[in-house]
C-alpha cells in the first residue's frame, strides 16, 4: 500500500515535471545580438504547447519563416516551462540578448508583456491574440488580433447547411473569453441558417485549467457524447484536443470542423475524410505582415491590428472539396458580414 | 566522529541522486549529440552584467519560495506516513479565496496582508481537513480522497473566478479577480541588494522569502523539538507502536492534515502578494505536484527541502538560456525526472548501506562485552530472525535521529 502510494506520488511528480513537448529547435545561434545591425533578429516566445502543435504556434513559426525568406535574418524560439510561470523571463531574456522585434504568441502574455515592454522602450513587441489595452497600452507593443467570431460564423453556416439531423455540436478547449468568441460566432452562424437547429456546446476544461487544449482523450469523450446524442457535425476550438474530436467523428460516421490551420492537410490520412472544413486563423499572415512593417519602419505601435474576413485574416478552408456545393451561400454571408449587414456577437 | 558519520549518511542519498542524475542526463545528451559540458556551462551562466546576474538570482529565489512551501506541506504529512497529494487543489482554492477577500477589504498594511494569509491558510486547512475526516471516520485512503478533491477544488476555484469573484471587465482575455489594494501588497526585498552594493534590477525579490524562512524554522522545531512532532514522527514510523504508547492516532491524522493544509495554503501567496495582486486564469498551476518531488528530494526535512527547492528553481531558470543557446530545453526536464527517480532509488540504497554498517558495528562491538553471556545472543540477532526486525526498525529510527542531528546544526 505504502509502496504503491509512493509510486503514485512519484509518477504524479514526474508528470508535473514533464514539461513542454519540445522546446528548442531554434534556427539561430542566438548569443550576441546587435553585432550586425542590418541583420534581423526575431525573438519568438510561444504559448504553452510550444512548437509542434500543428496549429497556433506552428502557424506563427510559418509566418516568421516566410518573413525571413523575404527579408533575411534569423529567429530564436523560446517555449515556457511546464506551468508557464516564466513567461516574463522569456521576454526579458530575449530583450536582453538584443532581439528585435519580439513576438509573443498567445493571450496569456497579456499579464506580463506590458511591464516588459515598458522596461525595454527601444524594442518593438507584438502579441498574437492580445489586445494592447489588456497590457496597459505601451507605445512599443502591437496587438495582432483576429475576428475569430466572423470565421466561426461561417463555420456555423457550413455546419447548419450540411447537417442532416438538424443537430450540431461545439467543443471548446478551455472556457476562456477567447474561445467563447468562437462559440458565439458559430452559434450565430448556425442559427442564421436554421433558427431551430440544436447546438450542443461543451468545454473540455474550465477557465484556469489549461489542460483542455492538450487532452485528445477528453476531446474524444466530449465529442462522442454529442455524436451519440444525434449531432452529425462538431466544430472544435480546442487546440491539440481536436484530434480526439476527429477520432470521435470517424468512429461515429460524423464529420468535424477543424480550427486555426487547414487541419485537412495536417491530420492522419485516415482522418482526412471527416474534416469537412477548417476555420482558418491566419496567424502566419499576421506575423509576416508585422515583420514586414517592422523592416520598413512602419510599425505604428500602441495599437491593435485586427485581421478579419475582409483582410482574409480568418476564413474557411476548402481542402477536400466537402463544402464546394455550398460555397456560394458561404460567400453570401461573408459579404454580408464585410458590408456590416450582419454583426457577429463575440460573447455567447 | 559519529556526528560526522551521521551527516555524511544523511547527505549521501541526495548527493548520490544528484550525481547520478547529472551523469545519466549527460550520457543522454551525449547520445543525442549534444555536448553535456557546454550545456552545464550555459546552465551555470547567470549573465554578463551585474543587473542580469542579480535578476537571475531573484528569478531563482522567487521560484524556490513557493516550491519550498509546497515541499514543506507535503513533508509534514509524509513524516506521519500520510500522502497529501491534494496540496495542488488546496493551494489553488486557498489562493482564489484569499485574493477575493483581500480585494474586498481595505485595512492598514500589515493587517491586510495578515488577513489574506490567514484566509488562505484557513481555506486550505479546511479543504485538507475533509481528507482527514474521511480517513478517520470512514477509513477512506487519503491518497484517493486527496487526489479526487483536487478536481473538485479546481472546479470550485474556476467557478468562483469566472462567477462571483470575477473582477476583470467583460471581454478581457484573461479572467481575474479584482486587484488587491496596495495596502495588501508585500514589498520586495531589493533594498538588500543596495545594502550589499549589488545591482538593483527591476525584478523584485519577494518579501515573502522572510516568512517562508521563518516557516521552515518553525516547522523544523515543531517536528523535532515538541511533543506534537514526536507523536507525529512516531506515528509515521510505526503506527501500532505509537498507539500502544498512548498516541491518539485519529486525532493525529486530523491535526497533521490540518497543519499540512494550512501550510499548503501559503503556496500561492508569494506570487499573489508579490506580483500578480489578483488570482487569474493564468495563476501558476502544478506547484502542489512539484512539491511532492521537492519533498522527496529533501528527504522530508526542512533544510533538505530548501535545498531541493533551490535546485529545482535553478533548473527551471536554465530553461530559457538553454533555448537561447540553441540547446534542447528538454535537457532540464530529463534532469528533473532523473533526479526524482534517482532519489527514490538512492534513498533505498543509502538505507541498506546504513543498515549494513550498523549491523557490522553491532557485530564488532557485540562479542566483547557479552562474551561471557554466550556468543549465541548477538549472533542470532545479526544472522537469524533478529535481522528481520532489525531491518524494519533500526534504520528508520536511525534516519530519524540523523535528521534531528542535521537540523540541530543547521538551526
Amino acid at each position: 500500500m505504502k509502496a504503491a502510494a509512493l509510486l503514485l506520488a512519484g509518477s504524479m511528480a514526474l508528470a508535473a515535471c514533464a514539461s513542454d513537448e519540445e522546446g528548442g529547435g531554434s534556427a539561430s545561434g542566438g548569443g550576441s545580438g546587435g553585432g550586425e545591425s542590418a541583420e534581423l533578429q526575431i525573438g519568438l516566445a510561444f504559448d504553452t504547447g510550444g512548437r509542434g502543435d500543428r496549429s497556433f504556434n506552428d502557424s506563427a513559426v510559418a509566418g516568421v519563416e516566410a518573413a525571413i525568406e523575404e527579408h533575411g535574418g534569423e529567429v530564436t524560439e523560446l517555449s515556457p516551462n511546464a506551468d508557464a510561470s516564466n513567461r516574463a523571463d522569456l521576454l526579458t531574456q530575449l530583450a536582453d540578448q538584443g532581439f528585435n522585434p519580439i513576438i509573443a504568441v498567445g493571450f496569456a502574455y497579456s499579464d506580463v508583456i506590458g511591464e516588459v515592454a515598458e522596461q525595454y522602450p527601444d524594442v518593438t513587441f507584438a502579441q498574437v491574440d492580445g489586445a494592447v489595452a489588456d497590457a496597459g497600452s505601451p507605445e512599443n507593443l502591437t496587438g495582432l488580433l483576429f475576428a475569430e467570431e466572423q470565421g466561426s460564423f461561417l463555420a456555423g453556416v457550413a455546419a447548419a447547411l450540411k447537417s442532416e439531423t438538424g443537430h450540431i455540436g461545439f467543443v471548446g478547449g478551455v472556457e476562456t473569453p477567447l474561445i467563447q468568441k468562437f462559440e458565439a460566432g458559430y452559434v450565430a452562424g448556425a442559427q442564421a441558417v436554421n433558427p431551430q437547429i440544436i447546438i450542443d456546446r461543451q468545454y473540455i476544461s474550465p477557465a484556469g485549467d489549461f489542460s483542455g487544449f492538450n487532452d485528445p482523450a477528453r476531446g474524444q469523450i466530449v465529442a462522442q457524447g454529442m455524436y451519440d446524442a444525434g449531432a452529425d457535425i462538431v466544430y472544435h476550438a480546442a487546440g491539440g484536443s481536436g484530434i480526439g474530436v476527429f477520432q470521435a467523428a470517424a468512429a461515429s460516421g460524423g464529420r468535424a470542423i477543424g480550427v486555426d490551420s487547414d487541419q485537412y492537410q495536417t491530420v492522419d490520412p485516415a482522418l482526412q475524410s471527416v474534416v469537412m472544413t477548417s476555420m482558418l486563423k491566419r496567424v502566419d499572415n499576421a506575423v509576416q505582415t508585422f515583420i514586414g512593417e517592422f523592416v520598413d519602419g512602419n510599425v505604428a505601435g500602441g495599437a491593435d491590428e485586427v485581421y478579419d474576413l475582409e483582410s482574409d485574416g480568418v476564413g474557411l478552408a476548402t481542402s477536400g472539396g466537402f463544402i464546394d456545393d455550398i460555397q456560394s451561400d458561404i460567400d453570401g454571408y461573408r459579404q454580408q458580414i464585410i458590408d456590416g449587414a450582419i454583426t457577429v456577437p463575440t460573447t455567447p | 566522529m559519529s556526528v560526522l558519520r551521521r551527516i555524511v549518511a544523511a547527505l549521501a542519498a541526495p548527493l548520490l541522486a544528484i550525481v547520478a542524475a547529472i551523469v545519466i542526463s549527460g550520457l543522454v545528451m551525449a547520445v543525442l549529440g549534444v555536448d553535456p559540458f557546454e550545456v552545464f556551462a550555459v546552465m551555470l551562466d547567470f549573465g554578463d552584467t551585474p543587473s542580469q546576474q542579480v535578476t537571475a538570482l531573484v528569478v531563482i529565489l522567487n521560484r524556490a519560495i513557493p516550491l519550498f512551501i509546497s515541499g514543506l506541506a507535503v513533508a509534514i504529512a509524509f513524516r506521519m506516513g500520510l500522502f497529501n497529494i491534494g496540496v495542488e487543489g488546496q493551494y489553488r482554492l486557498a489562493t482564489v479565496m484569499a485574493a477575493a477577500v483581500g480585494a474586498a477589504v481595505v485595512l492598514p498594511g500589515p493587517l491586510h496582508v495578515l488577513l489574506i494569509v490567514v484566509v488562505a491558510m484557513a481555506v486550505a486547512a479546511i479543504w485538507a481537513g475533509i481528507v482527514a475526516v474521511l480517513k478517520v471516520t470512514r477509513g477512506v485512503s487519503e491518497v484517493i480522497s486527496s487526489i479526487m478533491l483536487n478536481f473538485i477544488a479546481l472546479g470550485i476555484a474556476s467557478f468562483l473566478l469566472t462567477g462571483p469573484f470575477r473582477g476583470s471587465p467583460e471581454g478581457a482575455s484573461i479572467i481575474s479577480t479584482a486587484e488587491i489594494p496596495e495596502s495588501g501588497w508585500m514589498p520586495g526585498l531589493n533594498g538588500v541588494f543596495d545594502l550589499f552594493g549589488l545591482a538593483n534590477p527591476p525584478r523584485q525579490l519577494y518579501g515573502f522569502l522572510v516568512v517562508a524562512a521563518l516557516l521552515g524554522v518553525a516547522i523544523a522545531i515543531l517536528l523535532n523539538r515538541t511533543r506534537f512532532g514526536f507523536d507525529l514522527r512516531a506515528t509515521g514510523l510505526s503506527p501500532s507502536a505509537a498507539r500502544a504508547s498512548g498516541v491518539d492516532a485519529r486525532g493525529m491524522v486530523v491535526k497533521t492534515m490540518l497543519l499540512s493544509g494550512a501550510v499548503a495554503g501559503l503556496i500561492g501567496i508569494p506570487d499573489l502578494l508579490g506580483t500578480t495582486h489578483s488570482y487569474t486564469t493564468d495563476f501558476t498551476a502544478g506547484l502542489g505536484f512539484l512539491g511532492i518531488a521537492v519533498a522527496l528530494l529533501g528527504r522530508n526535512n526542512p533544510a533538505g527541502i530548501a535545498f531541493a527547492a533551490l535546485l529545482f528553481a535553478f533548473l527551471d531558470r536554465a530553461l530559457v538560456p538553454l533555448q537561447i543557446a540553441d540547446f534542447p530545453s528538454s535537457v532540464v526536464t530529463i534532469i528533473q525526472g532523473v533526479i526524482v527517480l534517482a532519489v527514490v532509488i538512492s534513498n533505498e540504497v543509502a538505507r541498506r548501506v546504513a543498515l549494513r554498517a550498523a549491523e557490522r558495528r553491532s557485530a564488532q562491538a557485540g562479542p566483547a562485552p557479552v562474551a561471557s553471556d554466550g556468543s549465541a545472543g548477538p549472533g542470532q540477532t545479526t544472522d537469524g530472525g533478529g535481522a528481520g526486525t532489525g531491518a524494519g526498525v533500526d534504520p528508520t529510527t536511525g534516519a530519524g535521529r540523523q535528521t534531528d542531528e542535521r537540523q540541530g546544526t543547521g538551526a
